[in-house]
């Protein structure tokens, strides 16, 4: 009985896992090429490949990704993919800035509204729906709805999803704009990132307050005090708020009780 | 002729759906649109058909007591496969599907017929049995789906037929699954009558 029913585990077992090689070429190929071609739609007109190396910045505990799009070597915009939680779950979308920030187009990358009501958000928001924001730039005034005062429609019965929606694409614009300062200063990454950096900003992102931008890490860390900071930070010791690792000398942490 | 019966008798005189009432999940939730439930349908004939062959295969290789575990990995492997298969090699329907795929496992329709069936036949009545339990599932899920997008949206299979403001949005919605599904029930058994 019990052989039996290892005997048909371990079958199912391997005639899975020779399928999940078989396929796992295939199903990357397939995300990738839907990536792109998302990017495509949203930052059109570039030369080289946005989705080969995009950038991850982490603003207030969500990362965002960031696919720069180049034309002849120059800055013509970015994608950001980015996401809000939805009325069903997480909302993510993929937004094109140009390079001043404006709006170009956008893409719902995965979402879970309701069929007929929320996921009305893929077109709604598009040139030619009835919340177009393609133009405008969430830096001069961050979207919102109109319900909330803002110059955005919401999606007819879907205001949450509308605010949701709206959320992921002002957060985006944050992470893009923190990043192109960057790319604004005409350096290639690798030269800004020897670049001095503020001592409150890392990588162009202000850090919150009571943090310092860490050189070593490039990070936005609470400051432990001298003998915490030059720990190597491969340890991770300053990455921990409370500084409660041993590491850290009690007298010199903020935030030890 | 025999098979001829078999294949019949999932399509109309023991349709899942409508006469059985097996896998109301699945039916309830993806019915939004017919596309999505003959998608869902389609998907589950798929598995259902395999799972089927198989586990009249072996069925005299497993004992009595272990036969229920045995035959939930032989469903579980087919879903996976089927995942991974469709991820790989049609994105597009994995894109409108995917969600519902692994929800093809807690479909009662499957271990009903394996315990039903499956399990007191040889292979080819079974593979007929699912062929024909799974067209009379996708057939269940496209007309209800057709339904409640038409009453929902205005359109059928994503054609526009009547302007969508006309569209009765409480038939998209899960409420009105349960009502579509209960007067499509009412009919077919109105209709088995007479």
């Amino acid at each position: 009985m019990v052989i039996v029913l290892t005997g048909v585990t371990v079958v199912a077992g391997a005639l899975l896992g020779y399928v999940n090689e078989l396929t796992k070429e295939p199903i990357a190929q397939a995300n990738a090429k839907a990536l792109s071609d998302a990017i495509a739609i949203v930052v059109p007109g570039f030369d080289n490949n946005p989705a080969e190396a995009p950038e991850t910045i982490e603003l207030e505990g969500a990362t965002y990704k960031i696919y720069k799009a180049t034309k002849g070597g120059e800055f013509i915009g970015a994608a950001v993919e980015s996401s809000a939680n939805g009325f069903g779950g997480a909302l993510n979308v993929l937004v094109g800035f140009d390079k001043d920030g404006n709006i170009i187009d956008y893409s719902l990358l995965s979402h879970a509204e309701t069929p007929g009501l929320g996921s009305k958000a893929a077109d709604w928001f598009k040139k030619g729906g009835k919340g177009d924001i393609t133009g405008m730039n969430p830096g001069q005034k961050a979207l919102t709805v109109s319900k909330d005062g803002g110059q955005v429609d919401a999606i007819t019965a879907s205001t949450i999803t509308s605010r949701a929606f709206l959320q992921a694409v002002n957060n985006a614009y944050v992470a893009y704009s923190g990043q192109q300062v960057d790319g604004a200063s005409g350096a290639t990454q690798q030269v800004s990132a020897t670049v001095e950096k503020d001592t409150t900003a890392c990588s162009g992102t202000l850090c919150k307050e009571g943090q310092t931008c860490d050189a070593k890490c490039d990070s936005c860390k609470v400051a432990c005090g001298e003998k915490c900071d030059s720990v190597n930070c491969k340890k991770a010791n300053c990455a921990n708020v409370d500084c409660k690792k041993a590491e850290c000398p009690n007298k010199d942490c903020k935030n030890k009780k | 002729m025999n098979n001829f019966k078999v294949l019949m008798n999932g399509i109309v005189k023991e349709n899942p759906t409508f006469v059985l009432l097996l896998g109301m999940c699945p039916t309830l939730g993806t019915t939004s649109s017919a596309i999505n439930g003959m998608g869902m349908g389609l998907a589950t004939m798929f598995v259902l058909i395999c799972s089927n062959v198989v586990i009249s295969s072996i069925k005299n290789l497993i004992p009595d007591m272990v036969r229920i575990p045995a035959f939930i990995v032989v469903i579980a492997s087919f879903v996976t496969l089927l995942q991974m298969i469709m991820q790989a090699y049609v994105p597009a329907l994995y894109a409108t599907l995917g969600l519902f795929i692994p929800l093809i496992v807690v479909n009662c329709i499957l271990l009903g017929r394996a315990e039903a069936f499956a399990a007191k036949n040889g292979p080819v009545p079974s593979f007929f049995d699912g062929l024909g339990m799974g067209l009379g599932f996708t057939l269940a899920l496209t007309i209800l789906g057709g339904v409640r997008e038409f009453l929902g949206t205005g359109k059928l299979f994503d054609i526009a037929i009547m302007p969508e403001q006309y569209g009765m949005l409480i038939f998209v919605l899960a409420p009105g699954a349960f009502i579509a599904l209960g007067y499509l029930i009412a009919i077919v058994n109105k209709l088995k009558k007479a």
